[in-house]
């Protein structure tokens, strides 16, 4: 055995740790496979072994090896064995390598959840924070579930480095167990407001997190997060805030007036550049979210863009490119103002970094004007020229065609000059843009019929020179310009120069190179050429010109019947066909011209996609009955209409409606739509999804508006758009001097001021006439539309599943599996015991005869108390009755701490935070960060100020949530006890709203509308301040409050108010304070034992404001007084004095409380334990309602109420050095008596002492 | 959210990764490939910021990166995250990656600060994850207070030392023995300009 265990540590030796891995990898590079292959057996070695230390070794080896890409998950369930190890550092590599390769198909993970439980309640912080971290990486729905409740537990522990991760992880569980969101969110909520900066900032991540993905579930958090971000200093917390108000504003447009201030405020004062970009974002938002109604916004507008142009100013790229990301946000609601950055912009275009010029080049879309627009374009055209990358050239040239032919041509002046851009584009070498191109020159052709004659003869050009073009064949290629080009050509063939030489460059031996589609439109259009010929040369002299033509084409032709496209052989030999018998009449010297035409005679008329649905249905026809027996599919596919030119359509539709389904019709859409996408011949009218087309009936009734033209329309050559930017400019001088003219005229004529607005200056918008006029085709939308936006929300997506209402107060069956004790788990059926989420049925009757027990328990102790009402027993008596109610709590854990669960979650009740969030929104005013403290007496009057004022609208707000409970099939005592939780609940939160108050004495309104919310039967409570006064002469008037420091035990934070008195300014004021053995004052570093702290401020009349000072003190278990001096200057305008105030600063064993909450379970426990000492006191003659008495308990001496049951309540407190403080208080008539515990009785004694006196006063 | 934290060096090899979302391992690296050819490429002095990969996230995502010395960090992250506030971060996980390769060299006695080499990343793989995961969990952002941060890790590894720490004395001896023969690593790659500029993250 000896030998055994020193021959495992001698082979210990040889293991290679982390390093020797590391190094023999390295070492081995050209073999390196095989090298780990055999370290991989290594590692199966050791992992056989033993020895916990040579498994984590081998474990943490295995962990490097998993990121260079090594399946490790062969070793889960030794990754399992050293998570397990009692040692931290074998647990820390086990949790590593788990969060590193675990995910939810790991089936060992099951293993997991006991020990995870276990390290989770680990006295070890650190422990329970590498579970935490652990779980995080590979929580699954089961452990989600199964954990939950220990995570939550978590979230109120008392090391602040547990609760954040706790608060973090459960973001988690949410996504996990979407079930678990709602009874965990009041303690999340909760959390906003832990002291601890990093546990707030853990719960704004969770929060905001959340949601950001279903933020209308949490706008009625807006007025918590509002005072957060008015209050916070640390940026990170403000930066998710303020994202989080971003998500949240376009719900609520009110919030976004209510942001604008302190977000502008923001923005002028911080100096974080992050901050910055983030209340500017923000601001966009909620300008984006009002975009009218504010009539000051264009000062914030103006705002955000100049702070925007420092960004992108700004030499570093980071910044620049987040400015231009946020400026072209900005830009879709107020181009404006982002227009006159254009040189900036513009700028941006030239700069190295590509990210940074594919945001300009969004930027540009909304900037053009019709004014600027060439301008633009060239300047991009340049930028073609120099691009380098293919990626980029063809993002600017998707650019230029999106900025030209967005809103439906738009800004477009001048239709030839956009023709000789997409020619020029043709010259791009490499692009995949080219049906893009076609489709434009198609578009324009046709729709803009004052082009015509220009565009014919650029595409001629084209077609001539298309062996330049023929370079790139694949689809998409360049080469798809010829499509149009042919196209063109044939069908305005009357517009051509020269349509012999056209067709003889389509007839080339080359085009047989060219892709199948194209070709087929060379022949058709070669066919149509050819008519046009023959019709120009049949009236000319020369007849035998008309046959070498028709011999031209049958020469040629058969080139194209002999192609392996269909499409292209059956319309050669249809044509070769034709022309042959049009040679033979030719030959017989019969003019066939005009027959020829008649072949393609009408015009095209350029159609709506859509506008085949809107073919108005003849009366009297139903679509829905069947004419004949149903089709099959295959029948109903091949009726398809296959036109190539969607414009011919409408023509044979009318008569083909079959009769088909919804469904099927929906299908069918659905094919053409991909059908169409699919064929880059479908002539779309504008790739735009911006523009609007008038409402005109039919295709036929579109107006065609010509204009004269003052252009000249012939240009030499391959033209170059440049010339034209000369050419408008004199166009647009022309037009300007024409408009003055007659603008004189009218005003010689009227001789009124009224055309001054057109005096001088740079020209408007609206004075640049088109050159050219786009005929406006009718795209009518089917009345049944689908809107494309209907599913953007991915049916996978997690976190639709947490798109759960918040504010509905939680039902019985929504409460965390509690892990039960083992006892109750026997009473359970195995069945039951295995599906851990409780469900009703199951639970209904145990919790009402747990209820019914407490109800029974209640009445027993009355009876008691009213017999046995003689003095010396009584002590005794009570004890047991406290001990017999906890006593019976601490039996059943279950029921028990899910009632807390539902007492936390049952106050936000939906109507009172709505309402609470409408008065937020609508009548508060914004609390101001500069608004000066004011004074105790003041803020208690504004209590009952909006009380008044609204107080009809919770009254009957307060009805519904009663009525809906009454609804609910559950025993009245069980509701009753409820509400009563509730109630307490609300006083509890009330009590610390008026804490609030005082501490930060700048929330307006807005926490008083909180307050109304919870206004019921029981009358409200009379307000109450901590603040007692310290000291008060003529000059000057202190009150102070103290708190204990719950960071750390040993210190006492003591709040004082000077308030100024008198009509002179105080200054240099010194607060002294004699420090005793047990208590000292902190001064700071560097000053002496007997230096005053001087206080920060002066006091100019009438003013107050707070100072805070930390004390040290030792014992707490005693109260204590300290004597002290304050020195101050009391100065006037001609004089100064010195004066003086001496204080007695007392600090009652209350102050050394903190009020924690603390849930039954946890309660009764502790009362259990036994380690606790009891005491009691009796309070006589106490008028007053015992909700009151409770609140000021609570309120004056830092409790909070655990359980109230009728007239008995249970409340605790924890010292700022841990001791625990229990108390039983308990009401009969006008005698009170208070049972206590606690783990200190001189302590105990001191509070009970302390409240005795909080209501002897009163 | 950030999805994955990635460090790799000039030629690619990865140095730490973390993601916060199961990916196979032959699928992380090939993010890992497909994120170092999208980044590899750029030059220093362009913005830092990347529309996402394809495999890893689609338009919601980012890459948000910064190149130090031999060294790539890359985060990737959702609109969530503060384009800004995630380079700071960064900068906040280089300084702890030096601090903590400082205490390695103290601890060894190893006086050439300037020799750190970015193999003691991979040398210290453990510990560096260990630092990570105090500064993000679970794709949180967890603390960003770099003294709370340095607290933690100084008093866990406190208590690995009490516990005796993985490797105990016998084993690094004999680790050291047997690397006697082998060749000298090179150690010249150095980490480079070690002063970082820690500024923007005082107001944190």
């Amino acid at each position: 055995m000896a030998l055994k265990i020193v021959k495992g540590s001698i082979d210990r030796m040889f293991d290679k740790n982390l390093q020797d891995l590391v190094r023999g990898i390295r070492n081995h590079k050209e073999d390196e496979a095989k090298y780990i292959s055999t370290c991989i057996d290594e590692i199966k070695q050791e992992l056989k072994q033993d020895n916990i230390a040579v498994k984590a070794n081998a474990v943490c080896k295995l962990t490097y090896l998993q990121m260079l890409g090594y399946d490790v998950s062969w070793a889960a369930f030794n990754i399992v064995e050293v998570m397990s190890s009692s040692k931290f550092t074998y647990k820390r590599i086990g949790y590593l390598a788990a969060s590193q390769c675990f995910h939810e198909s790991t089936d060992v993970i099951m293993l997991t959840t006991n020990q995870i439980r276990k390290d989770l309640s680990s006295p070890n912080q650190y422990d329970t924070g590498v579970a935490l971290t652990g779980l995080s990486c590979f929580v699954t729905p089961d452990l989600a579930r199964d954990l939950a409740n220990d995570i939550m537990t978590l979230m109120s522990h008392t090391k602040p480095y547990i609760r954040k991760k706790a608060v973090l992880i459960m973001y988690k569980v949410f996504l996990k167990y979407p079930e678990s969101l709602r009874p965990a969110f009041p303690r999340l909520k909760e959390k906003l407001e832990d002291p601890d900066p990093g546990v707030q900032s853990a719960a704004v991540n969770v929060i905001c997190e959340l949601a950001r993905r279903n933020p209308k579930n949490y706008l009625s958090l807006a007025p918590l997060f509002f005072k957060l971000m008015t209050s916070s200093t640390n940026n990170w917390v403000l930066i998710k805030i303020i994202k989080l108000f971003g998500a949240l504003t376009p719900l609520e447009p009110r919030l976004g007036k209510k942001l604008i201030e302190p977000l502008t405020n923001l923005i002028h004062s911080t100096s974080a550049m992050s901050l910055l970009y983030e209340c500017v974002n923000t601001v966009i938002a909620v300008l984006i979210s009002l975009s009218s109604g504010m009539p000051n916004h264009s000062a914030s507008i103006q705002l955000c863009v100049q702070k925007l142009r420092i960004l992108i100013e700004d030499s570093d790229q980071n910044l620049k490119y987040l400015g231009l990301l946020a400026m072209s946000k900005i830009l879709k609601t107020h181009p404006k103002s982002v227009q006159s950055h254009k040189d900036l912009i513009l700028q941006c275009l030239d700069d190295k970094d590509e990210s940074i010029r594919l945001r300009a080049l969004d930027l540009l879309y909304g900037m053009v004007s019709k004014k600027n627009l060439m301008e633009i374009v060239k300047k991009l055209m340049l930028h073609v020229d120099k691009a380098e990358g293919t990626t980029y050239r063809d993002e600017l040239l998707t650019k230029i065609i999106d900025i030209c032919s967005q809103s439906n041509y738009q800004y477009i002046t001048n239709f030839e000059w956009y023709i000789s851009i997409l020619v020029e584009l043709t010259r791009l070498e490499g692009t995949r843009h080219g049906h893009l191109i076609a489709s434009q020159m198609l578009d324009v052709a046709i729709r803009v019929k004052a082009i015509r004659i220009f565009a014919v003869a650029q595409m001629a050009t084209l077609l001539d020179n298309a062996h330049l073009l023929t370079g790139n064949m694949q689809r998409n290629g360049i080469c798809e310009v010829l499509y149009a080009a042919a196209w063109i050509c044939g069908e305005f063939s009357e517009h051509l120069e020269n349509p012999m030489q056209t067709l003889e460059a389509m007839l080339r031996p080359k085009v047989a190179t060219l892709p199948g589609h194209i070709q087929a439109v060379y022949v058709q259009n070669a066919a149509k050429l050819f008519s046009t010929v023959l019709k120009s040369q049949e009236g000319s002299t020369e007849g035998t010109a008309a046959q070498e033509t028709s011999q031209l084409m049958i020469d040629r032709l058969p080139l194209f019947v002999q192609s392996a496209n269909l499409e292209v052989q059956e319309r050669a030999s249809c044509i070769l066909q034709l022309v042959k018998y049009i040679q033979k009449l030719q030959q017989k010297e019969v003019e066939v011209a005009e027959e020829v035409s008649a072949l393609f005679a009408g015009e095209l008329n350029p159609v709506a996609p859509k506008a085949q649905k809107k073919v108005p249905v003849p009366e009297g026809l139903d679509l829905d009955a069947w004419i004949n027996e149903p089709p099959s599919e295959s029948e109903s596919e091949d009726e398809q209409p296959k036109a190539i030119f969607a414009k011919e359509e409408p023509k044979h539709s009318r008569s083909r409606h079959t009769e088909v389904d919804e469904k099927e019709l929906a299908r069918r859409r659905e094919a053409r739509k991909q059908e169409q996408a699919n064929n880059p011949f479908y002539i779309k009218a504008s790739p735009s999804s911006q523009k609007v087309y008038q409402e005109s009936p039919g295709v036929e009734h579109i107006p065609v508006v010509q204009i004269d033209l003052t252009v000249p329309l012939k240009v030499p050559g391959l033209p170059m758009s440049d010339q034209y930017l000369k050419l408008e400019e004199e166009r647009r001088q022309k037009e300007r001097a024409d408009k003055k003219k007659k603008e004189k005229k009218k005003r010689k004529e009227k001789r009124s001021g009224r055309g001054r607005r057109h005096d001088s200056g740079p020209e408007s918008e609206e004075d640049i006439t088109p050159a050219h006029m786009v005929d406006i085709v009718t795209e009518e939308m089917p009345e049944n539309a689908l809107p494309s936006d209907d599913d953007d929300k991915d049916p996978n997506d997690p976190h639709k599943a947490l798109d759960i209402d918040l504010d509905k107060p939680l039902a019985d069956s929504e409460k965390l599996p509690v892990r039960s004790h083992r006892a109750a788990k026997v009473a359970k059926s195995p069945v039951e015991d295995g599906d851990a989420e409780n469900t009703p049925p199951s639970q209904e009757p145990k919790k009402k005869s747990s209820k019914e027990k407490r109800e029974k328990k209640k009445d027993k102790d009355r009876d008691r108390k009213k017999s046995k009402e003689e003095k010396k027993k009584k002590k005794h008596k009570h004890e047991e009755k406290e001990e017999d109610l906890l006593g019976g709590e601490a039996d059943e854990p279950v029921v028990q701490s899910e009632d807390t669960t539902e007492v936390v979650a049952l106050p936000t009740s939906t109507n009172a935070e709505v309402s609470d969030l409408d008065f937020w929104l609508s009548n508060a005013p914004v609390p101001s960060n500069t608004q000066e403290a004011a004074t105790v007496a003041a803020t208690a009057e504004a209590d009952s100020v909006p009380e008044a004022t609204s107080g009809t609208a919770p009254d009957s707000d307060h009805d519904e949530p009663k009525n809906s409970e009454l609804e609910e099939t559950k025993s009245s005592k069980h509701k009753k006890k409820k509400q009563k939780k509730e109630k307490e609940e609300k006083e509890k939160k009330k009590k610390k709203k008026h804490h609030h108050h005082h501490r930060h004495h700048s929330d307006g309104g807005a926490d008083e509308s909180v307050q109304n919310g919870t206004v019921e039967d029981e009358e409200p409570l009379p307000p109450m301040s901590n603040y007692c006064l310290l000291a008060e002469n003529s000059y000057i008037k202190m009150v102070c409050d103290i708190q204990g420091n719950l960071q750390d035990g040993s210190q006492v934070v003591v709040s004082v108010i000077f308030e100024n008195k008198c009509d002179s300014l105080l200054k240099s004021m010194e607060f002294n304070v004699l420090d005793s053995l047990n208590s000292k004052l902190q001064r700071p570093e560097g000053s002496g034992p007997h230096d005053g702290f001087t206080v920060p401020f002066q006091l100019p009349p009438g003013v107050s404001n707070e100072a805070r000072l930390v004390f040290t003190v030792q014992s707490i278990v005693m109260p204590q007084k300290m004597k002290g001096t304050l020195t101050f200057i009391v100065k006037n305008e001609d004089s100064s004095i010195h004066e003086k105030l001496d204080f007695k600063l007392h600090f009652t064993c209350t102050s050394y409380l903190i009020t924690t909450p603390c849930y039954s379970d946890a309660f009764a426990k502790l009362l259990e334990s036994g380690d606790l000492k009891c005491s009691s006191v009796r309070l006589e003659e106490v008028n007053m309602p015992f909700h009151h008495l409770l609140a000021r308990i609570c309120f004056h001496h830092h409790f909070s109420v655990v359980e109230r049951i009728d007239s008995c309540a249970s409340m605790y407190s924890r010292s700022i050095q841990g001791h625990h403080v229990c108390l039983l208080v308990k009401t009969s008539g006008q005698t009170v008596s208070i049972d206590a515990k606690c783990d200190e009785p001189t302590l105990l004694g001191n509070v009970l002492d302390e409240i005795k006196q909080t209501f002897s006063q009163c | 959210m950030i999805k994955a934290i990635l460090i790799f060096n000039n030629h690619g090899k990865p140095r730490l990764i973390r993601f916060y979302q199961y990916f196979p391992e032959d699928m992380q690296q090939q993010i890992i490939r497909e994120t170092f050819h999208l980044v590899s490429k750029r030059d220093d002095n362009v913005c830092n910021f990347l529309e996402g990969g394809s495999l890893i996230g689609g338009s919601d995502y980012k890459l948000i990166y910064r190149h130090y010395a031999t060294l790539y960090f890359v985060f990737c992250v959702d609109s969530s995250e503060s384009e800004l506030g995630i380079l700071d971060l960064i900068q906040v996980m280089i300084y702890f990656l030096v601090y903590l390769l400082f205490q390695v060299f103290v601890e060894t006695l190893d006086k050439c600060f300037e020799n750190v080499c970015e193999l003691d990343l991979i040398f210290h793989m453990d510990k560096v994850h260990y630092i990570l995961q105090e500064v993000v969990m679970g794709g949180m952002v967890l603390e960003t207070n770099m003294n709370e941060i340095v607290a933690q890790v100084e008093l866990q590894n406190r208590m690995e030392k009490s516990e005796g720490g993985l490797s105990a004395a016998p084993a690094r001896a004999v680790s050291a023995v047997k690397n006697m023969n082998l060749p000298e690593i090179p150690r010249n790659i150095n980490i480079g300009d070690i002063n970082i500029k820690v500024p923007s993250l005082s107001p944190f």
